[in-house]
């Protein structure tokens, strides 16, 4: 039930938010993240009138996007229960990078490696990830929530987030990794930073 | 006197000192160790241009297409919504 007053406000609050909203989507699910974002306005339409501070809409329509992602995801069978991460676990993205030394010109190349991904990239990375390390990653460093609200919203025990958060980070390492020698531009051996195919 | 510990021990708990989450003796052990260790340092920046990664929105994601889909799909949810007062 929506005064008129609250219409305009939830009609502003949404177009405000409207980038961000499919931005996180987009990220969570890699398909479908227009309906999710419909799904979630339906939502947060139907209970504006809980939101007491105007000032957290963003947040708090975020955190309504996260929970139908969720609530989708329950339903997917889609999605892997068990994803071994042992190949993970061991590895270091910046002690391999120092190892093979693929930019031997370079004095910085850390940077040199991570600046060669566009966000097309990083998405397509981002998306080889199970859901379940996936999501805490994106909600923690792409929307800053703090890891116990992070909990709340997935439902998961604490030590469960910071589990995933490990593991997360560990995968997101190695898919970086090998995206980059799909991509042709680390074979192990040198390779000069214009080279690098997986830029632009 | 701060604890000391390995780079491995450091290393592991980079991220987590970044998000400050660690409890005090931990986050002053992986500074002090952070204060000699060169290597390890190198493994600090390369977290934090991760996070950066990571925390990218991709402002330009949003189509144009989309856009007018979503604004459109706004108005009709708000005039379809059930009244519930007067302004």
């Amino acid at each position: 039930m929506l005064k008129t007053s609250d219409r305009a406000a939830f009609q502003q609050l949404a177009r405000d938010e409207l980038a961000g909203l499919y931005a996180l989507a987009r990220r969570l699910t890699g398909r479908d993240a227009e309906d999710l974002v419909q799904e979630a306005l339906l939502r947060a339409c139907r209970s504006f009138t809980s939101l007491r501070d105007p000032q957290a809409g963003g947040p708090w329509l975020r955190v309504i996007l996260t929970n139908v992602w969720r609530d989708r995801l329950r339903k997917d069978s889609r999605e892997p229960t068990e994803v071994s991460i042992d190949d993970a676990e061991g590895f270091s993205l910046y002690r391999t990078l120092v190892d093979e030394d693929p930019f031997p010109y370079s004095d910085t190349l850390h940077l040199d490696f991570l600046g060669g991904f566009s966000e097309d990239d990083i998405h397509t990375v981002l998306q080889r990830l199970p859901a379940r390390y996936r999501a805490p990653l994106l909600l923690r460093y792409m929307e800053g929530f703090p890891t116990k609200q992070i909990a709340r919203l997935l439902e998961l025990p604490l030590g469960t987030v910071l589990s995933q958060l490990h593991r997360g980070r560990k995968l997101f390492e190695r898919a970086l990794w090998d995206y980059a020698i799909e991509s042709g531009a680390i074979n192990g051996t040198a390779a000069r930073r214009e080279d690098a195919p997986w830029t632009g | 006197m701060d604890r000391v510990i390995s780079c491995s021990a450091a290393v592991e708990q980079l991220w987590a000192f970044l998000d400050h989450e660690l409890d005090d003796e931990d986050q002053q052990a992986v500074e002090a160790h952070l204060a000699f260790c060169r290597r390890c340092c190198g493994e600090l920046e390369f977290a934090k241009h991760l996070r950066r990664l990571l925390a990218a929105r991709g402002t330009s994601e949003l189509p144009a297409e989309v856009r007018a889909r979503l604004h459109r799909f706004v108005d009709e949810l708000v005039e379809t919504a059930p009244e519930g007062g007067t302004p």
